[in-house]
């Protein structure tokens, strides 16, 4: 296979790509949905049925990414899976207990009897919070290099607040594209709150960032990276104006035609971070100690691992739209028939 | 040492936990899709029934096991970073079909399956049912390739340290993987098949009128029925197949010190590793040599050919192995019993007249299926020891450097949460029954009476 020149340096870079691709999946697609877990104290106990009525069918593919996700960084990179993951590993545990509650509660809170089902909501809740504090911990002091320093730590305790934050509100949108009438009426300020808190998250990334290291300083500020690197910073804005006027425009609206803007902006803004932060890391895995060629398995593992990929991603992709085709629409109640 | 003992404490904890519910996933799956093929070729309503009270045990067993499957690929990184390091090329094509080939398969359609039957035709809803079922399958079949590859390795070879594949096909079929697929999926079918018939005994119990319970009742014994004879015949297979490739874990599972011949079966012993010797043994005179050699005068390998020059055992510990195992096949043999009396009793005279010391009977036997798999997982999985990847790369070289009060706290939480979880899974499918029966018109009061007129 010399068909792209030395495999050794190019299935790095098309795995770094996968992995890229996973991981910004599940963060917007298991954001909305812990968002929704998130916000679910707000809402009456009709529109709590409603609001997890809205992910139901999706939330455990949704997951599926992150298993991918972390799959592939220990498969392609299983050095800087045992780095990052022990490196981590309060944080993760935190993590993985918050999926668990979430995951079971969503189970357990119509199977069980009645009286009980309030247990299980706060669960559902704590479980979907549990979970957003921790990967905003994770990314907090996976952005600051993986040091446990007093600085590092307020940093990524911040960050923690800011996933929250940024959860909230991308679920919030989601309920306004996926519901009606009272509820819908709620997200709406619910998502006029979350914009601030994004747009305070996204500040506070895109200015620690550069400054955890003076190799990602120099990657954004230097010429021509400067020039070519404009329109991410100019997109987000022109993102965050239209989610402010589309949020007005859709409180006072009668018909609320356009419920699908607001959504659709948040997964923009959210790609834009993404694509921002990746940009900054690459082509470090380990931010300033390994590489994703440093971390690689070997080509010969890796292709077989691409070619599986290849034929496979696309029927994923296929039956995913095809789920949410089948669910299109505004959220109707749960039924097994 | 320490973080090397919590380590596989708590991964035994997580993987003990999970298992318990794919276990209930890959069988059900099948027997679901088995429902609603026999609603659409009949019309019988009992079956649709059935499928719907069913689809609610595979919904919460489903979420069950997705979220400790979730725990378990993250502690592969955690707890054993080391074992990504020396099979990692090995290990991670085959963790990663299986996230591609089965995850996201059955995670997509299980959500058509339960919430979609009112928005898609009746055919897609129906392949819906299939490609989770044959998802779970899938799933299954990843795993138990990798963990075989652990006890028979082949098609690899060692550079600078490092396994490297050379022959996939020999990788994926290694010698052990026939085996303990087919007892592992086996496994899963005799324990749905406990599960069905105990819940379904439980729901008589509890008075329930309706028909269908009595239909899932007969499905279940059944399918044990037939099941059970397969399963231990697939079994045996599977302890000749380890007894060529893993004598020492044998010669544990007999608690048999010395290589010799004439070996009984023990019923009882109390293995001594410290003395290297067993207490207050009684045995079936040859019996172990007829199993494994199938002659009286067979030779069995012994635990004393595995210690090392310097005294240090390399086989497992003997105790838990043998325990297992013993308790494996007890299960097992009551299993036999009791699906083949239900079935017995279950012939031609209908179902009406089940008395109801047989329905407790199986209301007893509802988590049979769970204390075999996991006693079978413990016998091969302790019966490893001390290696991870069999004479390729031991436990301890494989733990982490994450300090044991860290690992403790988080093994508490965990064990905490495992703890309220299983309660709180066996209370609810004890709630689903009640409910469904007091919804059939039926109800405790006339529990008895409805079963035995």
């Amino acid at each position: 296979m010399t068909l792209f020149g030395d495999p050794a340096i190019w299935l790095p870079v098309a795995f770094a790509g996968i992995l890229g691709v996973s991981i910004l999946l599940y963060v917007i697609l298991d954001g909305f949905d812990l968002g929704v877990g998130i916000l679910l104290p707000l809402a009456d106990d009709a529109e709590k049925d409603r609001m997890i009525a809205s992910i139901g069918p999706f939330w455990d593919a949704n997951e599926t990414w992150l298993v991918l996700g972390v799959g592939i960084l220990l498969v392609a990179f299983p050095t800087a899976h045992g780095v990052i993951l022990t490196a981590l590993y309060l944080p993760v545990a935190v993590m993985l207990v918050g999926l668990i509650l979430r995951g079971v509660a969503f189970e357990f809170r119509i199977k069980a009897p009645l009286e009980r089902k309030s247990i299980w909501n706060w669960t559902f809740f704590a479980g979907s919070l549990m979970t957003a504090l921790a990967q905003g911990l994770m990314l907090g002091l996976y952005i600051m290099g993986l040091e446990i320093t007093l600085i590092n730590v307020a940093f990524a305790l911040l960050m923690a607040l800011c996933v929250v934050g940024g959860y909230a509100f991308i679920g919030a949108t989601w309920l306004i594209l996926k519901t009606e009438e009272a509820l819908q009426t709620k997200a709406l300020i619910w998502a006029r709150f979350g914009l601030f808190g994004a747009a305070f998250g996204l500040a506070a990334v895109s200015l620690a960032t550069p400054f955890a290291s003076d190799r990602i300083f120099d990657k954004w500020f230097s010429m021509p990276a400067f020039v070519a690197l404009a329109p991410l910073p100019i997109v987000s804005t022109g993102l965050l104006v239209v989610l402010w006027l589309s949020l007005r425009h859709l409180s006072v609206s009668e018909n609320r035609a356009g419920d699908w803007v607001p959504f659709t902006a948040a997964v923009a803004l959210f790609v834009i971070a993404f694509v921002g932060l990746a940009y900054s890391f690459y082509p470090y895995i380990v931010p300033e100690k390994l590489t994703i060629y440093d971390a690689a398995s070997a080509p010969e593992s890796l292709m077989i691992i691409l070619v599986g990929t290849l034929v496979v991603m696309p029927v994923i992709l296929g039956y995913t739209a095809l789920s949410y085709v089948i669910f299109r629409g505004k959220a109707t109640e749960l039924r097994y028939d | 040492m320490e973080e090397l003992v919590l380590a596989r404490i708590q991964f035994a904890a997580n993987i003990s936990f999970h298992i318990l519910f794919p276990t209930i996933t890959i069988g059900l799956g099948w027997v679901l899709l088995f429902f609603k093929l026999r609603y659409g070729a009949s019309g019988d309503e009992r079956w649709i029934e059935a499928y719907r009270f069913w689809v609610k045990v595979f919904a919460l067993s489903f979420a069950l096991g997705v979220v400790s499957g979730i725990t378990m690929s993250f502690q592969f990184g955690t707890n054993w970073p080391g074992y990504m390091e020396k099979v990692g090329n090995i290990a991670g094509p085959l963790l990663a079909y299986e996230v591609l080939t089965a995850f996201f398969l059955e995670a997509v359609f299980i959500g058509i399956m339960l919430f979609g039957a009112s928005r898609v035709s009746n055919w897609l809803h129906t392949v819906a049912t299939f490609c989770v079922a044959f998802g779970t399958t899938m799933s299954a079949f990843w795993i138990i390739v990798l963990n075989s590859w652990m006890h028979t390795p082949v098609g690899f070879e060692l550079r600078d340290g490092v396994a490297h594949a050379t022959d996939w096909w020999a990788i994926v079929f290694n010698p052990s993987m026939p085996y303990r697929l087919t007892h592992m999926l086996m496994a899963s079918g005799l324990t749905v098949a406990f599960l069905i018939a105990g819940l379904s005994a439980l729901r008589l119990l509890m008075g329930d009128r309706s028909d269908s319970p009595r239909l899932a009742l007969k499905v279940g014994v059944y399918l044990a029925a037939v099941l059970i004879p397969l399963q231990i015949y697939a079994g045996d297979l599977h302890g000749l197949n380890t007894l060529e490739h893993q004598p020492q874990k044998i010669a544990a599972m007999e608690a048999n010190w010395e290589t010799r011949s004439n070996v009984p079966l023990l019923l009882f012993a109390i293995p001594d590793q410290a003395q290297r010797k067993n207490h207050f043994e009684i045995g079936v005179p040859n019996g172990a040599s007829l199993i494994l050699k199938h002659r009286g005068d067979g030779v069995v390998p012994g635990l004393n050919d595995y210690v090392s020059a310097d005294g240090k055992p390399l086989h497992p510990p003997v105790a838990a192995v043998f325990w297992s195992f013993r308790v494996m096949v007890g299960v097992g043999m009551l299993m036999l019993l009791v699906s083949w009396f239900a079935a017995w009793s279950l012939r031609g005279a209908g179902a009406a007249a089940i008395s109801p010391w047989l329905l407790r009977g199986l209301v007893a036997m509802t988590f049979s299926g769970w204390v075999a798999t996991l006693a079978g997982w413990y016998t091969t999985e302790i019966g490893r020891q001390p290696w991870l990847v069999q004479g390729v790369l031991t436990t301890a070289e494989a733990v982490g450097p994450v300090s044991a009060p860290l690992i403790l706290s988080t093994l508490i939480v965990y064990l905490i949460i495992y703890a309220v979880l299983a309660v709180s899974y066996i209370a609810v499918l004890v709630h689903l029954s009640r409910k469904a029966a007091e919804g059939s018109g039926g109800g405790p009061a006339t529990g008895l009476a409805a079963v035995t007129d």
